[in-house]
């Protein structure tokens, strides 16, 4: 053998090696998959965390939601809806104020009984000041829950929840909240089991290994079965869930698939039945298709405005600003996913719930009003910035928008784009003019997206130094109203207070393009796009 | 020998360690926080995250406790993949990028030396324009150009492979290729360069004069000296597809580190950055190290220096 030869060899062998080393985990096509009951789905990015209460994003909560279950589960058609999961039947007091629920009969995926005990432990966890969980406070509903987070008390049984028996769990809440039911839905509420959080290192340790495969124990239909980082997370049928009967699918396969134009062509491919999101380029293209689906969302696409600058802390100014957007050219020339242009600030989508619907595209009133603020036909108006993060969508809007002001008010704007932490640090110190933004809403009631403009002592999400009694106080009466229509009459005032004030101007409301494998049924229109996987199944 | 080798790893040690501090401190004061996010944190949630992580203690302070760290080959925690130690995720996502490198460079090499070769040979006649002008093409077409029409054209409309994913052996070919065209078009003109360098040179005109038939002038003689360029060209080409590979990996979803590498950059997920770029700091210092080594091994007049 000359030395060439055995190079060859050697080449050959080791690229063999290369080839082989890959083999062994061929995932079925779509219509194979469909044929064995299991769901390719396109799920977006990597998930942060996959733990209930350390979760952070949407592709975390999806794949949440396939393993565990809560008090109540994701409804079929409506998220305004109560769906009973663990919990059977529950009835409230006192104005909504005291709720008990009756647990049924449910296994965590380990055969161990789920019993009250497991929640009220799961609480204690979340509001375990060390384990830093994003959404603690959406537990404050319940009373002293803050002061125990905050570490005011040190006594968790001071904390309006209590375990009466196995099956029957009690909350004491700060006030009446007839909108309890869909905040329970929210992954924070979720049990978790407390011998395996306590075995992988205790109620308040971060960085614990439970959520790994092996070792995730939940409530839900489905358990864990793989999880490969940035390329998939299989979970299977679990046996032992309450309503396994009514389980169609055997597995599920979560590609994070991050990039949209990469995710459609895995869906043209037969490798996916459901996408994250379609690329508005491809909206066009799939418009009447079969696979074509374009769901409302509640999210608000909007610009913030830094109100102590002048001069957009003249409330006639920040007015003029939004009467001088013609929102419906920005979804229909600019946008063009099939977005509403906002008329208000909450999205649509929240029964009963009916604000004031104020903004409009009015050339003449804006002229005038900037008129009265000292700015006849702009003149002296000094230049101000738009900021955005770098993303091709925002800058469009922007350059949009900039034009429109310019030809309506006779005004100009500046275009700052800064990458997107840059951008976010920016937002919080206040160093900006106007801002865009997007706020996702989380539960099914308004107060999701009529928080972040109360101010709280020290503490303002809003980062536009907008503060007003007032909407405070309506608020606060909401947050005490003994029935949902009273709670939602505040609110509706409360949020006509801030659509006159206008610390942000708000311009469309989302839709989610996405693209589905027509054999896929029970993937319903969901304003929160929360899905429960019980309800899935292929039908041909 | 001994003593040349210990020189070269003792000068190697300060250029870690310089790129571990400039990179360290850069990071930490590049503007932006990992915890960040369009819903802003409660202050308090924040405090406790940046204790959790000790990013409350002052800079020095922690860098002393990361180079303590690092000491036991402790790379930290991922900010954003909870729980994950970034020790295990290079374990796991640095083979997939070795893998891809090392097709992609068979790909580069199977396509790149035969084309420059070819050119050379018969230059300025066709068969030296179409490769050369192909080769052009192959470098100004950026790979998230070429890659998506791979993807179209031999995934979704012929049907032979899948546009994304690493499960099977076949899954390696499209993003191979993608990376591999890339350095394919570079190595073809240089071993055309280097070739017509050569094949000017005295000795190939006696060996032409002996009346050596072509096929063993080209092959025998001529490719020993043209093929130079591509050989010192080959360690820095192989550093660039392992670490940046990043678009190919995000256009096929590969699970390479090199996802992790500009992932932990946007997300400012401190530890992320560190432990990567330490990563392949270490290992670009260390194959220089190799190379310098051999060349000494190979040159007597290096010996000495």
């Amino acid at each position: 053998m000359t030395y060439t030869d055995r190079f060859k060899l050697v080449s050959l062998a080791f690229l063999g090696a290369i080839l082989l080393s890959g083999c062994g985990g061929g995932i079925p096509n779509a219509d194979e998959a469909a044929e064995q009951g299991i769901l390719l789905i396109g799920n977006g990015a990597e998930p942060e965390s996959i733990d209930p209460h350390l979760f952070t994003g949407h592709p975390d909560a999806t794949i949440i939601a396939s393993l565990t279950e809560g008090l109540i589960a994701y409804h079929e058609f409506d998220d305004s809806l109560p769906e009973p999961g663990i919990a059977e039947s529950w009835e409230s007091h006192d104005n909504a104020q005291r709720w008990i629920f009756h647990l049924r009969d449910a296994q965590w995926s380990n055969g161990a009984p789920v019993v009250a005990d497991d929640f009220v432990y799961s609480f204690k966890r979340v509001l375990s000041k060390a384990l830093a969980s994003e959404f603690a406070s959406m537990l404050y509903l319940m009373k002293n829950a803050r002061a125990y987070h905050t570490g005011e008390i040190d006594d968790f049984s001071q904390v309006g929840v209590k375990a009466v028996d196995d099956k029957t769990l009690e909350f004491n809440l700060e006030g009446p909240s007839p909108h309890f039911l869909s905040v329970l839905t929210h992954p924070t509420w979720y049990p978790v089991h407390q011998d395996t959080i306590e075995s992988f290192g205790g109620i308040d340790n971060r960085i614990s290994q439970w959520t790994r495969p092996g070792n995730y124990v939940g409530t839900g239909p489905f358990v864990l079965e793989e999880w490969v980082t940035n390329q998939i997370i299989k979970v299977r049928k679990n046996p032992l869930y309450w309503d396994a009967d009514n389980v169609a699918l055997e597995g599920i396969y979560f590609f994070p698939i991050s990039d949209l134009h990469t995710e459609n062509r895995s869906f043209e491919n037969g490798q996916l039945h459901l996408t994250k999101e379609l690329p508005s380029d491809l909206i066009d293209k799939y418009k009447g298709e079969p696979t074509y689906r374009n769901d409302p969302a509640i999210i608000v696409y909007y610009y913030m405005i830094n109100t102590t600058r002048p001069p957009l802390d003249d409330v006639r100014v920040r007015q003029a600003l939004s009467l001088a957007l013609d929102r419906r050219s920005i979804t229909d020339d600019v946008v063009r996913r099939g977005e509403t242009p906002a008329t208000g600030y909450t999205p649509p989508g929240f029964t009963n719930y009916d604000p004031p619907t104020p903004l409009r595209y009015d050339p003449d009133k804006a002229r005038e009003l900037l008129a009265e603020a000292g700015f006849p036909n702009g003149e002296g108006f000094p230049l101000k910035q738009i900021l955005f993060n770098n993303h091709s969508g925002h800058q469009a809007i922007a350059e949009a928008i900039q034009q429109m002001w310019k030809e309506t008010l006779n005004i100009d704007v500046e275009l700052f784009n800064q990458e997107w932490k840059v951008y976010l640090d920016t937002r919080n110190r206040m160093d900006y003019d106007i801002a865009r933004a997007g706020w996702v809403g989380d539960f099914m009631d308004p107060d999701t997206f009529l928080q972040i403009w109360i101010t709280e002592e020290n503490d303002s999400l809003n980062d536009t130094g907008w503060s007003n009694p007032e909407y405070d106080s309506l608020l606060r009466k909401g947050y005490q109203a003994n029935s949902i229509e009273e709670r939602y009459r505040n609110f509706e005032i409360a949020e006509g207070i801030m659509l006159e004030e206008l610390p942000c101007i708000p311009i469309y409301w989302y839709r989610r393009p996405f693209l589905i494998d027509p054999r896929l049924k029970g993937w319903n229109p969901k304003q929160l796009d929360a899905h429960h996987f019980k309800f899935l199944r292929f039908e041909n | 020998m001994l003593s040349f080798i210990l020189n070269r790893l003792l000068q190697a040690i300060p250029t870690v360690w310089a790129i571990i501090t400039i990179t360290f401190f850069l990071v930490m004061t590049a503007p932006g926080d990992p915890f960040s996010a369009e819903r802003e944190m409660r202050e308090e949630t924040r405090q406790q995250l940046a204790a959790h992580y000790g990013l409350d203690k002052p800079l020095l302070v922690q860098y002393g406790l990361y180079l303590k760290n690092l000491a036991t080959f402790d790379l930290g925690l991922s900010f954003k993949q909870e729980g994950r130690r970034i020790n295990d995720i290079i374990v796991e996502s640095f083979p997939v990028s070795l893998e891809l490198g090392l097709l992609a460079m068979t790909v580069a090499l199977l396509v790149g030396v035969p084309a420059g070769i070819l050119a050379a040979s018969r230059k300025n006649t066709v068969l030296d324009y179409a490769p050369m002008s192909t080769a052009m093409v192959g470098i100004c077409m950026p790979t998230f150009v070429i890659g998506p029409i791979l993807g179209l054209v031999f995934g979704v409309w012929l049907g032979w492979f899948n546009v994304a994913g690493w499960f099977s052996w076949e899954d390696r070919v499209l993003p191979a290729v993608t990376l591999g065209l890339a350095y394919a078009a570079y190595i073809a003109r240089l071993t055309r360069a280097g070739m017509l360098e050569t094949l000017g040179l005295d000795y190939i005109r006696t060996a032409k004069a002996k009346g050596l038939p072509e096929k063993t002038i080209v092959f025998k003689h001529a490719l020993r000296g043209g093929i130079m360029p591509v050989v010192s060209y080959l360690g820095p080409a192989m550093a660039g597809m392992i670490s940046g590979s990043f678009v190919v990996e995000t256009v096929f979803q590969v699970p390479g580190l090199g996802r992790h590498f500009i992932d932990g950059a946007l997300n400012r997920d401190y530890f992320m950055i560190l432990g990567t770029t330490i990563f392949y700091a270490t290992l670009i210092v260390g194959a220089n190290l190799l190379v310098d080594l051999v060349h000494t091994a190979l040159d007597p007049k290096l010996r000495k220096a």
